[in-house]
């Protein structure tokens, strides 16, 4: 049986993601510092608001509402043990939001980051962020997901810790990184990385890609390293909205819908086939995105001069890819590092 | 680990200056025990633990800092390096204590509440403590009252808040605001940093800067204290 995500796939030849999870919650009240998943049980409307948003705005696909609701992120909250059951019903409330739209939308199960490093530079171990990954992918699942969505990510070891736990749960799944320091994940890996490291996963997701990371067009310049290296599977680009701004007690992202509709539309043409936003992606800029795909006819693929054009500069000069990286460091003398 | 020949390189044999290249290399290269055997070395030698620190270790870090900074070097091999220094630091540290070194200044550095990611955090620990700096870190998930207690405990010169996620970032005004509510912003130099914030935002919430990464931290953090020296000594 083929899953919803790749039916879609099948169909259609961009698939319109959802905005920012984050920001819109704070804009319904959300204090900073507290675990928007705990929302899930105690205000179910608001999170129904936040898939609605979404949906009525366009979008194909949305996220759930279960990005820290693993055990390593909910113990900040002392709710280590509650990771199934918000995971599971942030899924089912958007099972409900899905199944009640009119025509045909996918739910995508959020899975962030553990926020620990792995080893060995850090200590969380392959096992246990296995497990970590695997006990909210069951809960999304129980609550009704059609894909699991692992996002964020920096580390290539985590990125695989959730394809061995999507694997576990018999569930299809996208996985998106942040590209966020001088064009490569905080971990130092490139677009081509990823590729790579997609390609030789035993679970591979039913789509990669990017999210979050430094603006629109630093994105668009990794969707750019995605594409150049003839990836076998479906790229996602969701992008934030510019960069965030503190304007009167709350962030304010800078990107007009206005940037987010040429942003979308410069995705398709940068060879992306999911395209959503993340950060500072409101209902408003997703129908703005919305309305341009629909009018877009397909163009050549944009030059890095193009998008710098149409959606400002880049926040580094390179992204590791071109061949500009200042030389290796002429050692001394030939010790072979860390083996 | 290798067997290529060159590891045969024995640390002792080397002159005082060559010894202290070769510990910028294993700085960057992140080898923990080649840099606890030449502080040893270099202690036998009657090196003061001050210059030590300044002229092998912090050097070496600082190399480290510019690459990472250029982008050169990602996170996982500063995470390396920084261990190294720890292993270093480790040794002088009491004899620092016992010498009366100077003191380049001391910062208090948590990560704000509701935000449970240390990566930032701990690299610009470990690099302030590379560059010389008193360290005390609070952790992680810091309500403004933590911040408070260790302000008053500690008495630091700095105040450093990290946060990685657009949820928690606001958390660090509550802070700053409650401090200045208090009558005590002015006593601290404020530094925020953390992958979603940016200058502007910064200066916005009334922090004294935002750091974009470790490196750029401690020069900030060294600028910072240069001037408040400066008004110290015109005071």
């Amino acid at each position: 049986m083929t899953d919803h995500l790749s039916r879609r796939l099948a169909e259609t030849p961009v698939i319109m993601a959802d905005g920012a999870t984050g920001t819109t919650l704070f804009n319904m009240g959300l204090s900073s510092g507290d675990a928007p998943e705990l929302w899930n049980v105690d205000h179910p409307d608001r999170i129904r608001a936040l898939y609605r948003g979404a949906v009525d705005a366009g979008s194909d696909l949305f996220l759930t509402n279960s990005f820290g609701s693993n055990a390593a992120r909910l113990r900040l909250h002392d709710a280590a043990d509650r990771a199934f059951e918000l995971s599971r019903v942030a899924a089912e409330l958007g099972r409900e939001i899905a199944d009640t739209a009119g025509r045909d939308v996918i739910v995508a199960g959020s899975m962030g980051p553990t926020g620990d490093i792995m080893e060995p530079m850090g200590t969380l171990s392959h096992a246990r962020a296995v497990e970590i990954f695997h006990e909210q992918a069951e809960g999304l699942k129980a609550g009704g997901a059609d894909v699991l969505w692992v996002e964020t990510i920096s580390a290539a070891e985590e990125y695989r810790a959730a394809a061995e736990a999507a694997r576990l749960a018999g569930m299809p799944w996208c996985g998106t990184m942040s590209f966020d320091t001088a064009g490569r994940t905080m971990m130092g890996l490139t677009a081509a990385d990823m590729v790579a490291m997609v390609d030789r996963l035993p679970h591979p997701p039913l789509a990669f890609g990017a999210n979050c990371g430094v603006g629109a067009s630093d994105l668009l310049r990794t969707v750019l390293g995605f594409a150049a290296q003839g990836p076998d599977r479906p790229v996602i680009a969701k992008g934030n909205a510019g960069i965030p701004k503190y304007v009167d007690g709350h962030i304010h992202y800078d990107g007009t819908p206005d940037l987010m509709a040429r942003y979308a539309t410069l995705a398709a043409d940068c060879g992306a086939r999911i395209i959503g936003g993340c950060c500072g992606t409101t209902p408003e800029h997703l129908a703005a995105m919305r309305a341009a795909l629909d009018a877009h006819t397909p163009g050549p693929r944009p030059s890095l001069d193009d998008i710098t054009a149409a959606l400002g500069g880049f926040s580094s000069a390179s992204d590791g890819l071109d061949g500009a990286d200042a030389p290796a460091r002429t050692r001394r003398r030939g010790r072979s590092p860390r083996g | 680990m290798s067997d290529e020949s060159e590891d045969d390189l024995i640390l002792a044999d080397l002159p005082d200056d060559e010894l202290v290249q070769q510990m910028f290399d294993d700085l960057y290269d992140g080898l923990k025990p080649e840099i606890e055997e030449a502080v040893h070395i270099l202690l036998d030698r009657g090196w003061a633990p001050y210059d030590i620190l300044t002229k092998a270790l912090v050097g070496g870090m600082t190399i480290v800092g510019r690459d990472f900074r250029d982008g050169i070097l990602f996170v996982p091999e500063v995470l390396l390096a920084a261990g190294a220094m720890k292993g270093g630091m480790a040794i002088l540290k009491p004899l620092l204590a016992e010498t009366g070194a100077p003191r380049v200044g001391k910062m208090v550095i948590g990560t704000v509440k509701g935000d449970i990611h240390d990566i930032g955090k701990n690299l610009v620990s470990m690099m302030m403590e590379g560059a010389g700096f008193e360290v005390v870190d609070i952790g992680i998930n810091n309500a403004v009252e933590k911040y408070l207690a260790a302000l008053e405990t500690e008495k630091p010169d700095i105040l450093g808040m990290s946060a990685l996620l657009t949820t928690t970032m606001p958390y660090m005004k509550v802070v700053i605001d409650t401090m200045a509510a208090q009558g005590i912003r002015d006593e601290y130099i404020v530094l925020v940093g953390g992958a979603p914030l940016n200058e502007e935002f910064g200066r916005a919430i009334g922090a004294d800067a935002y750091c974009r990464d470790a490196a750029v931290a401690v020069e900030t953090a060294k600028s910072f204290m240069a001037r408040k020296h400066n008004q110290m000594a015109t005071a």
